[in-house]
């Protein structure tokens, strides 16, 4: 089990609060709470060891492909895929874009 | 009677100065009257039966006709005392290994014989009966939520007989794919997964360790030791029917926590 | 009319949502407030910020309720201190509410493997617990317990679904006491084979719970199916017995069962009667 942090910029702020997915085997839990500013900060917990590489691949590229909100998110992560990972990521966007 | 007796067989006798037990009742199902604090008190004990006609239960297991009788014994003393402003203690003797595992338990439904059992012990301690569950050996799993887990006060014996979890070493290292050392040396230092009495008393559910010279072959200081303890147990029974007084213990906090904050939040 | 979503492949806070009426979901101790188990870190356990427990008032049919639903995918469903403890907390609460006159309903989802062996004896004594407040409860209003799949109910927590007033499964369910493995290590694989799925589910699936009587509702996978069950049974109130108040039935037909046989679909039928078509 390893404990990861990771910080990206953000170019926009929301609202609210948002949830996404379980800590079931390959699946992930995701948390997300905006805040003001421009920095999107990252808690990792995952099973996976040295894994990362592999979010701050997943992250820089999410950065490049979209406008990353503000704000704190908690992942607790029992061996997503990369696809599995995006998907609640973007999920946990997508929900608090509309709060 | 020329069969195997395990620990609770041993203490229901003492107890109850070798009071005639029961009539009716499956022979794995002892219950003798005896008395507490100079007042009468039923004492219940699961026990080995060779010829238990349910073949899966003959070794002191909590299986389907064990989990009835207690549902049919403790339903019936609480009847019985309906109408006495006092009602009197019912004291769960506790050496039971495991439920019966098997495939008519599963069948005929096992898990609702000993929810029977827990329903007429809680519903006891409910009405005001003072419960307590004295373990003087294994109180393991299924077979303790049906017989002990309901009463008011749990007393324990401070010794390596005596093993209170929810599941024995050995299946426990298979299911999750260990050696029983390798089990043994983890749940060592976690406290709710260990499997001695020492690490089961810092979860603050006993009300009492007694430190007992002979388990086995109780002497009279023991039977001394053992009384006052169910004294003092009842006593304070009778001034509380929840199971409050098993989250005080730093160990446990947690559970403590979630309540006072589910309550501000209900 | 409208057609019935699967219930099974629903995470337990969306069967809470959909349990209780339209919008009046409200999560307590949610996955932000981060109360998780004390014990699984140490053990290197990812855990999930609601402990695999949610707990949600709201109303069902206008009236007051609590559901309570265990998610299956964590740990498979099983029972640590923390998610242990906010059934029963949720279920003291109901009962309390119910003695100060507030007819608080409450549902359980039941999806769990029973103790989390990782916390062992505190997953224990929380299930305890849980036994006592539903017993509490029952005394004033029902307690309804789901057992949808794919998980089942197991363990100490089959206990508890016994406890229930009402209980109502889909045919995927299985409810037993002892999981499959175990049964096959303690007992021998000709006792128990636990990789033999029809065998399994004709000891202990939803259909044969129900055709014993050990369950009152068999319903289709679907939400409105589960939510009619959910209704029907609230509207029975608290049964003039409790099924296991039945001892006298239970032992008479146990003690004076032929054993020479092994148990089997017939076996199962004799015992309990056929009680339904």
């Amino acid at each position: 089990m390893e404990h990861i942090t990771l910080s990206f910029p953000a170019t926009r702020t929301v609202s609210g609060k948002a949830l996404a997915g379980v800590v079931g085997s390959g699946d992930m839990e995701v948390l997300f709470t905006a805040t003001q500013g421009d920095t999107l900060t990252i808690a990792i917990t995952t099973s996976v060891d040295n894994s990362e590489q592999r979010w701050q691949a997943l992250f820089s590229r999410l950065v490049e492909l979209t406008s990353i909100p503000a704000g704190q998110m908690q992942i607790h992560d029992f061996g997503a895929t990369p696809g599995v990972a995006r998907i609640r990521i973007e999920q946990v966007f997508e929900e608090v874009s509309h709060a | 009677m020329s069969q195997k007796l395990n620990r609770a067989a041993i203490w229901l006798d003492k107890l109850t100065a070798n009071a005639p037990r029961m009539a009716g009742l499956c022979a794995s199902v002892q219950v003798a009257d005896g008395s507490v604090d100079g007042k009468a008190a039923r004492f219940i004990a699961v026990v080995p039966d060779e010829n238990n006609h349910y073949p899966r239960a003959k070794g002191g297991e909590v299986g389907l006709l064990e989990g009835w009788t207690l549902a049919k014994v403790v339903s019936e003393t609480i009847a019985e005392d309906a109408e006495k402003t006092e009602k009197r203690a019912i004291v769960a003797v506790i050496d039971v290994p495991s439920q019966a595992y098997g495939r008519r338990e599963e069948a005929f439904g096992i898990h609702q014989a000993l929810a029977g059992a827990a329903a007429a012990y809680a519903n006891a301690r409910l009405a005001g009966h003072p419960v307590v569950g004295l373990i003087v050996g294994k109180a393991m799993s299924g077979a303790f939520l049906a017989h002990g887990y309901q009463a008011n006060r749990l007393i324990a014996f401070n010794d390596s007989g005596v093993m209170i979890h929810a599941m024995g070493k050995e299946s426990a290292a298979r299911i999750t794919l260990r050696t029983v050392e390798a089990l043994e040396k983890l749940a060592a230092t976690i406290p709710p997964m260990a499997y001695d009495i020492s690490n089961y008393e810092t979860l603050g559910l006993l009300s009492a360790l007694l430190d007992i010279a002979e388990p086995e072959a109780p002497q009279s200081a023991d039977l001394e030791k053992v009384n006052a303890a169910l004294v003092t147990a009842v006593r304070e029974a009778r001034t509380d029917n929840t199971l409050k007084n098993r989250l005080n213990a730093k160990n446990r906090q947690s559970s403590a926590l979630v309540r006072e904050r589910m309550r501000a939040a209900w | 009319m409208r057609n019935d979503s699967s219930f099974i492949e629903l995470k337990a806070r969306e069967r809470a949502r959909l349990l209780l009426d339209d919008g009046s979901f409200r999560e307590l101790l949610d996955p932000f407030e981060g109360i998780v188990s004390p014990w699984l870190e140490a053990q290197g356990i990812v855990v999930q910020s609601d402990d695999g427990m949610v707990v949600a008032k709201g109303t069902i049919n206008g009236g007051p309720a609590v559901v309570i639903a265990i998610e299956g995918a964590f740990q498979g469903g099983s029972m640590g201190e923390v998610s242990g403890a906010k059934m029963a907390a949720a279920l003291e609460l109901a009962a309390e509410d119910n003695r100060n006159g507030i007819p608080t309903q409450a549902v359980l989802c039941l999806e769990t493997g029973g103790v989390r062996l990782q916390e062992a004896n505190l997953g224990l004594a929380a299930i305890a617990d849980i036994h006592a407040a539903i017993v509490d409860l029952r005394r004033y209003t029902p307690v309804i317990g789901v057992v949808a799949g794919t998980v089942g109910c197991f363990g100490g927590m089959s206990i508890a679904a016994a406890l229930c007033s009402y209980l109502i499964v889909t045919r995927e369910a299985r409810l037993g006491l002892n999981g499959p493995q175990v049964i096959e290590q303690e007992a021998g694989i000709d006792e128990y084979d636990s990789r033999n799925r029809p065998f399994i589910w004709s000891m202990t699936g939803g259909e044969v719970r129900y055709q014993s009587g050990l369950v009152e509702a068999l319903v289709g996978d679907g939400v409105n199916a589960v939510k009619q069950a959910v209704n029907d049974a609230i509207a029975k109130g608290v049964p003039a017995q409790h099924r296991t108040d039945n001892y006298a039935w239970y032992l008479e037909r146990l003690s004076n069962f032929d054993t020479s046989k092994q148990a089997d679909a017939e076996q199962i039928k004799q015992l309990f009667g056929e009680k339904r078509a």
